[in-house]
């Protein structure tokens, strides 16, 4: 399955998780996110009753009192405060054996993430000002390929991704599948994720990264191993030939104009390095990491007007005729 | 002694006459000229507490801005730009502008009254650190609204920060002006520090000093330990971006992660010299309420103590996320819990002075258990990001944002409004009115609760922080919306406070001495105090000095009435052993803080800068230390 059935098939799925949550650390769908949610419980009613405790002998504290008592009582009674003393030093030793309990599951928890894991697959994830670039790696360079914004991993398997920024912080995160990982200039950093069924798990960059921060999403799209197969095998494929006169222009306009000077199409001479690669833009789900749905109508508005769509985006807007613009907006959507 | 020329003495002289005496001597001189060249430490604490109230709206403003820009997915109320410049000038505003400020700001009015002097040390350095707040924060608001505010966040890590990503000067300015305030802040420390350990009334050993000076004295320890590093981290950042010196320059040997080392080293004792001084205040206002000294003073001060110094050693839980290694990261996690433990300490203390007392309620106790209520709640969100695996899930979301309001607006903002009902009487000689401050309580924290309790489960729905806009497929446009309601409501509670404040310093009830009968030395003289303090300085035989001397005060004598002078005590016993005179009003310390302010907003153009601003800067020093030929006294 793949094409525009897979595509209206994520579609679908995107619409309906619309209802759950696409983007949270309570539903966790994977490994590592699904025992720091239980790491996460664990403390939550630890110090919920910790804190019921709290308010209990305040709110016992502020109570009338009976007993008549001088104002002030300069000279409190010293057996009735060393008594209470003791009490106190009974709650202090008490928060010491939670806290303690804390930071020895805290670190068992820890450890456990530590641990270096077999993975069957290695993903680079490069941080842009406001995209992700997605190069999946291989022995053989005929079988890496280039994506952006959507990352597919194969149900089940631990998937290693090794992280890199070339300008400035970002960070890594899909809460339904594991904890969040910074990308930084100058220093190499991964993350190992696995999910556990199949799904579209929304994340967003968590580190303020300048304007478009908040419109750098990315999806990680798990499938069964041999969907998985079968997608990588599509995406290892070069551009593909446009096969009408509509598309053929659209081609024809793409490659000699500014948007070739910075994105690439393999199998044409669109070879820029600067913004997304576009070979297989069609399959994608969204545009603009995530700014709006990938349709005909939305690619069009952007290619038209980048900067009314995601103000400050580094795309500028290219010049171009009506009918120049709907051929590359489908000569793109037909990039699967 | 009869070679020497006739000096006037407190002895030789009635209780009326010295007093117009002194009065006489104190005083700040009258109109424009006396206004600016004043060193009484409390008009300048006054000053200082009413210019971090116009920051805090300022701050206040810009954060309802942002929560109506979040009240609804894919709004418009402001554009990414401006959004940026918000959330930067919010935070830097409230750390820098406010909290810190007006902190250090109640430390020099009431530090002085509370143990029992006339002046605060080095009072023309306090006029100084108070001109250099000042223009730091004009400079800083200035630079926002002719649209250049910083817009990189109150952390303003780099490279983002670089000139690479932030062409202009908007992170020039957010650097200079860490420059401005922290010369300010350190000034200030210093200031209190001189002042309890030297100027303290005879008999007011170290087991008697009030706990909130306690507290204010360990705050600036703190500040003078912690605020060197921010300058360090803002001075490499404005080197880098001004002569090129790649510190933080990955492509030439620089490193990203040096910025955050330095900036957490301070940022994260930063909120314990915030949070340090709001315990001071509901340990000052809890034994009045409950009408019994405080239980456990030894503890409590013991764990003031414990909480800076361990304070120092967490500043990496910021960090758990940048790819530091495991091991080390486990051993910030447990420092992080363990720094719960003194804050327990306080807690329970101050539970069983309740529990032991007959509470009053009163305001400032309103305030001061809403503080509780708040704080364990933000104490215990602390617990959880202190663990490294909760920590990589809730870090930079806005589970965050919500623990750490709970932790400063709870932990030091309900106190701050409480030691504001509790020493307003004493500021201003009037009181607040208690029906207004009960509607004010109720408003804060129902607002505030409201505001910010969501956003604990926003963040753990994925909701980063410092996002501008969300889509409207993601399901927070209902929290968010509740968000932003409890936002505007908490915001009301502080119009009505300034309303209240307003109000009462003009038709409030007049207070007396001791409206609350507190137990410490500020109630002994009149409200406001006279420009001398107190025309005769107390002998402290007690830790609640007013409880126990209910009717007369035993009094030092053998001060000079015919000159400016403070008594200089021993550093625990507090024994008298020097009189030292203070100095007269100055306007020096005014045109020094120009010349420097000057400086420091010139060199974000040119380095030139420091070079010639080091000639106007000599000569107010110079000044400003011009032997005056008082001779010293030596009897």
């Amino acid at each position: 399955m793949r094409g525009p059935a897979a595509r209206s098939l994520l579609f679908a799925a995107l619409l309906l998780s619309s209802c759950s949550p696409l983007q949270s650390a309570l539903v966790p769908e994977g490994d590592t996110a699904r025992a720091i949610a239980g790491l996460f419980w664990f403390f939550v009613a630890v110090c919920a009753a910790v804190w019921l405790i709290v308010m209990a002998l305040l709110l016992i504290a502020v109570l009338p009192k009976r007993t008549a008592m001088p104002d002030p009582q300069i000279e409190p009674d010293v057996a009735r405060e060393r008594r209470i003393g003791f009490v106190i030093a009974g709650g202090i030793a008490a928060t010491v054996i939670v806290l303690a309990v804390f930071t020895g599951a805290s670190f068992l928890s820890n450890k456990s993430f530590a641990e270096p894991r077999p993975h069957s697959l290695t993903i680079k994830v490069t941080g842009h000002q406001w995209w992700w670039q997605v190069n999946y790696e291989a022995r053989q360079a005929d079988q890496t390929f280039e994506t952006a914004n959507e990352i597919h991993i194969p149900v089940g398997q631990p998937v290693k991704l090794d992280f890199e920024s070339p300008d400035v912080i970002h960070s890594f995160w899909v809460p339904n599948l594991a904890g969040k990982q910074d990308l930084i200039p100058g220093r190499y950093t991964e993350l190992t994720i696995k999910a556990d069924k199949p799904g579209i798990y929304r994340g967003q960059c968590a580190e303020y990264c300048g304007i478009q921060h908040a419109h750098m999403a990315m999806f990680v799209v798990a499938q069964e191993p041999q969907e998985f197969a079968a997608w990588r095998a599509q995406q290892l494929r070069s551009g593909g030939g446009p096969n009408s006169a509509e598309l053929r222009r659209g081609q024809q306009v793409f490659v000699s104009s500014a948007c070739a000077m910075c994105h690439t199409i393999t199998g044409t001479t669109a070879g820029g390095r600067v913004g997304p690669d576009l070979t297989h833009f069609g399959s994608r789900m969204t545009i603009a990491a995530g700014t709006t749905r990938n349709s005909l109508g939305n690619l069009t508005g952007w290619i038209a007007d980048p900067q009314g769509v995601k103000p400050y985006t580094r795309m500028p807007a290219v010049a171009l005729t009506g009918p120049d613009l709907m051929a590359v907006s489908h000569y793109l959507e037909s990039l699967k | 002694m009869s070679a020497a020329p006739k000096v006037l003495r407190d002895t030789d002289i009635g209780d009326l006459e010295l007093e117009d005496r002194l009065r006489a001597l104190w005083r700040t001189p009258r109109g424009l000229m006396g206004w600016l060249s004043s060193v009484d430490h409390k008009e300048i604490g006054v000053r200082y507490i009413v210019t971090a109230f116009c920051f805090l709206a300022l701050a206040g403003g810009s954060a309802v801005i942002m929560r109506l820009q979040l009240a609804t997915p894919d709004a418009h109320v402001v554009g990414p730009d401006k959004y940026d410049q918000l959330f930067t000038m919010h935070g830097s505003t409230m750390m820098f502008l406010f909290a810190v400020p007006i902190m250090q700001a109640f430390a020099i009015y009431l530090v002085p009254l509370m143990v029992g002097t006339r002046e605060i040390a080095f009072p023309r350095l306090n006029a100084f650190s108070y001109w250099m707040y000042l223009f730091g924060g004009v400079f800083l608001w200035f630079c926002f609204f002719s649209n250049n505010g910083p817009d990189v966040g109150w952390f303003s890590y780099t490279p983002l920060a670089l000139t690479q990503y932030n062409v202009g000067h908007r992170a020039d300015f957010w650097a200079q002006m860490i420059t401005y305030t922290e010369v300010a802040g350190l000034a200030v420390a210093v200031q209190t520090i001189v002042t309890i350990f030297k100027l303290r009334a005879p008999g007011m050993s170290l087991d008697r000093i009030p706990i909130f000076v306690w507290g204010s004295l360990v705050t600036a320890f703190m500040v003078v330990f912690a605020m060197p590093a921010v300058m360090v981290a803002s001075t490499m950042l404005i080197l880098d971006r001004l002569v090129n010196t790649h510190f933080y320059d990955v492509s030439l040997g620089g490193d990203n992660l040096l910025f955050q080392h330095l900036f957490w080293f301070f940022g994260h004792p930063e909120v314990y010299i915030i949070f340090l001084p709001a315990t001071g205040f509901v340990s000052a206002i809890i034994p009045t309420f409950a009408r019994r000294p405080i239980f456990g003073q030894t503890a409590v001060v013991l764990s003031l103590i414990a909480t800076a110094i361990m304070s120092f050693g967490l500043w990496v839980h910021h960090m758990f996320v940048t790819g530091l290694p495991r091991l080390g990261e486990s051993f910030f996690t447990a420092s992080s819990m363990a720094i719960a433990v003194p804050s327990g300490i306080q807690i329970f203390c101050w539970i069983a002075t309740l529990w032991t007392g007959r509470p009053r309620f009163a305001t400032p106790l309103l305030f001061v258990l809403g503080f509780i209520f708040n704080f364990v709640i933000g104490g215990l969100t602390g617990v959880m990001v202190a663990s490294v695996p909760i920590d990589t899930q809730v870090h930079d979301t806005y589970f965050v944002v919500a623990h750490f309001h709970y932790v400063l607006i709870g932990g030091a903002v309900f106190p701050l409004v409480a030691a504001i009902y509790y020493w307003f009487p004493k500021v201003t000689g009037r009181m607040m009115s208690e029906a207004l401050g009960r509607w004010n309580f109720w408003i804060a924290f129902i607002g505030f609760n409201v505001a910010f309790f969501p956003m604990h489960i926003l963040g753990l729905e994925g909701m980063p922080r410092r996002v501008y806009t969300y889509s409207a497929d993601m399901p927070w446009g209902g929290l968010n919306l509740l968000s932003t309601i409890g936002a505007t409501i908490f915001f009301i509670s502080f119009l009505l406070l300034a309303f209240n404040m307003a109000r009462s310093s003009v038709r409030g009830t007049v207070a007396g001495n001791n409206p609350w009968d507190g137990e410490s030395l500020e109630w002994a003289t009149s409200s406001p105090p006279p420009p001398q303090n107190f025309t005769r300085i107390p002998v402290v035989t007690s830790g609640s000095p007013l409880w126990e001397n209910r009717k007369t005060f035993p009094t030092v004598t053998g001060l000079r009435a015919d000159r400016k002078e403070v008594l200089v005590s021993t550093l625990t016993e507090a024994e008298p052993d020097l009189r030292e005179p203070s100095p007269d009003p100055s306007i020096w310390p005014l045109l020094a803080a120009i010349a420097i302010g000057i400086t420091f907003l010139w060199s974000v153009y040119t380095p030139w800068a420091v070079i010639y601003g080091a000639v106007p800067i000599t000569v107010t020093l110079v000044g400003w230390f011009w032997p005056k030929g008082t001779k010293e006294d030596e009897s």
